[in-house]
């Protein structure tokens, strides 16, 4: 669809956006709706329409498959290293508390907010890299 | 502080380990890596029983939030017992992995490879730890996804329609477990086992509390892949490469059926499901008739990885039969039976794969004269296929003589020669190898060479093992003997 001059310029249009809304929702999920999940959905779906204009090796060009296959980790590992840290600070696995004994409720949100980064990070790059596999699919002969 | 946090360590160490394979991303060094978690995760595993065993009830509250609200991780001589088999398999077979995985494995897959083999190992250990009903469920997904891939990455392409397979079954099995959790989530306000066995009760008589168990327990019997829901199995073991098919019949099935354990013994009770629901009238029969039928399946296979994987299904039958029998002697019977099968089926499923990596079949015509071409090999696939049939000095004759005494002990005999009887059944699936393997001469009489020293470990650890705990049998039946007696008498 390169060469569609509306789904070209429309696109350019949006994808910014939907991009700064996914962190809108990933960093304002603890005042309204939203969260990490559904923030990684959102910033893979500026992906997803960037691909499906412009093509999957231009994509692949920017979003290299390499760096989402680390992401996909990394998100993990910092979920998992939020509660590591709790853990050696001498509290319970995931007990956010830790993060700021003086301040219980700061300390949880403290705990939480990295937490999520992490499910969005993951979300997002899982998303992209399902995306990809099955764009990059040929058909069988 | 390892002596504090011992329960989410045995869960975190491979749940971070398995990120990190995908950045390690080398071959040797993520095997060499991932070996040394499995390694952990076993001392991790055995230091907790000792506690256990020592101490009683281990709980453990996740994020610092109390039992009822907050996901608590309890640990009692069961699931310690359960703990410890999942990691010793996991870490024995490491040593097979090595040369396996990079025969059978493309070589851009391996730190995936790894990847889901620690994820699998973290689900497994993870629905065995917990004492939260939703939370098994969320474990659940995690070891079935996992190992979903990993038998879809077996060479064969047969491989990607037994993984697609398994996956609609497992799928289905996991919603009714969750639907099953769901209502009775619906009736309690409560997820937390132990709270939910206090607040069950006084449902009993309503009709959500039998839809709930009846959708549970569906569940459960797909996931232990009990006769008949059991059709998922062969071809999932069949296809999968040979580590995974080990990994997978000594601990997957194992951990559904402790599982099942839990839900029916703990959380409904023994009086409700066994007394007044009758579930004994289902079980006992049903596994009977799938000891008979898919051993008599087992006979008329020509694969031999398929064969196992039938035997597999029978010996489920015989653990499911040890817990119809709803006394302390069958449950041990069921629960020793969950132990020794483990060690014996993964010490054949690595037999076969030894055979597989020099001959590349595990179709029984191929394997012609192969006592004399593999002459080590083929002597461990034969010891610990006497343990299968249950010969004195194996594990197979410990687990069996529980059974028939219970069998015995609540006088009815029949069931006892039945289950007897289908011994022989197993003496002639395994002598039908043996018959081709040394007396029946190959095309061609070379001799092949041995499999590499690294996965005659794991294999002889096994089979070692199988003749060890036939002899000695001091942890495996007493650990489960108090199992039994925690699951029947005192419930918690």
């Amino acid at each position: 669809m390169k060469h569609e001059s509306i789904p070209r310029v429309v696109s350019k249009w949006f994808i910014p956006p939907i991009l700064l809304f996914a962190l809108y929702v990933q960093f304002h999920g603890d005042f309204g709706p939203g969260g990490g999940f559904q923030a990684g959905v959102i910033f893979a779906a500026a992906v997803v329409l960037y691909t499906l204009i412009f093509g999957l090796q231009a994509a692949k060009q920017i979003v290299k498959p390499r760096i989402i296959e680390t992401l996909v980790a990394l998100g993990v590992l910092l979920y998992a290293g939020t509660g590591l840290v709790s853990l050696f600070l001498g509290y319970n696995f995931l007990d956010y508390t830790a993060l700021d004994p003086a301040d219980p409720p700061h300390g949880q949100h403290l705990g939480i907010f990295l937490v999520e980064l992490g499910v969005g990070i993951t979300v997002a790059a899982v998303m992209i890299a399902i995306f990809f596999a099955f764009a990059g699919r040929r058909r069988l002969r | 502080m390892i002596d504090m946090h011992l329960p989410i360590l045995l869960i975190v160490v491979p749940l971070v380990s398995a990120p990190l394979c995908v950045l390690l991303r080398q071959k040797t060094l993520v095997w060499a890596f991932a070996s040394l978690v499995c390694v952990a995760s076993l001392g991790l595993a055995s230091m907790l029983l000792i506690r256990v065993l020592e101490e009683g009830v281990i709980s453990y509250a996740i994020g610092g939030w109390i039992a009822p609200w907050g996901i608590e991780y309890r640990v009692d001589t069961i699931n310690a017992y359960v703990l410890l088999l999942v990691s010793i398999i996991a870490a024995v077979l490491m040593f097979f992995a090595l040369p396996s995985v990079v025969d059978e494995v493309s070589g851009k897959q391996h730190y995936l490879f790894y990847t889901a083999y620690l994820l699998c190992l973290t689900g497994l250990m993870g629905i065995a730890i917990t004492g939260d009903a939703f939370n098994v469920f969320v474990f659940l997904e995690i070891s079935s996804l996992s190992s979903y891939t990993l038998i879809a990455m077996g060479r064969d392409r047969r491989a990607l329609t037994a993984s697609y397979q398994y996956l609609i079954m497992g799928t289905l099995g996991a919603t009714f477990i969750v639907i099953g959790i769901g209502l009775m989530y619906m009736m309690t306000g409560t997820l937390n086992m132990f709270d939910l066995s206090q607040r069950l009760p006084p449902m009993f008589e309503t009709r959500t509390a039998m839809v709930a168990f009846a959708f549970l327990t569906v569940g459960m019997l797909i996931k232990l892949a009990m006769f008949p829901l059991h059709m998922w199995l062969p071809n999932a073991y069949c296809y999968a490469p040979s580590l995974v098919t080990a990994f997978l019949a000594a601990t997957a099935t194992k951990v559904s059926i402790y599982v099942f354990l839990r839900f029916t013994f703990t959380v409904w009770g023994a009086e409700f499901v066994f007394e007044k629901l009758n579930l004994d009238i289902f079980l006992i029969p049903l596994s009977l008739i799938g000891i008979y039928v898919t051993s008599l399946s087992a006979i008329y296979q020509t694969n031999i990885k398929r064969l196992l994987a039938y035997s597999s299904v029978a010996q489920i039958g015989y653990m499911m039969l040890g817990i119809g029998f709803v006394s302390v002697t069958g449950l041990t019977g069921g629960i020793v039976h969950l132990f020794n099968h483990a060690l014996m089926k993964a010490a054949l499923f690595l037999a076969a794969g030894c055979v597989v990596l020099r001959l590349g079949s595990s179709n029984l015509a191929d394997w012609k004269g192969l006592g004399r071409r593999m002459p080590v090999t083929m002597a461990a696939f034969v010891l610990a296929g006497l343990s299968l049939i249950g010969v004195p000095l194996t594990v197979g004759f410990i687990s069996k003589w529980y059974l028939i005494l219970a069998a015995l002990e609540a006088g009815w005999w029949p069931i006892a020669l039945l289950a007897l009887l289908s011994s022989l059944l197993a003496v002639v699936y395994v002598w039908r190898v043996v018959e081709v393997a040394y007396f029946q001469k190959a095309d061609d009489d070379s001799k092949i060479k041995e499999a590499p020293l690294m996965m005659q470990i794991s294999m002889w650890g096994l089979t070692g093992a199988t003749l060890y705990f036939g002899i000695q049998t001091d942890l495996t039946v007493n650990v489960a003997q108090r199992a039994a007696g925690l699951l029947i008498g005192v419930t918690p």
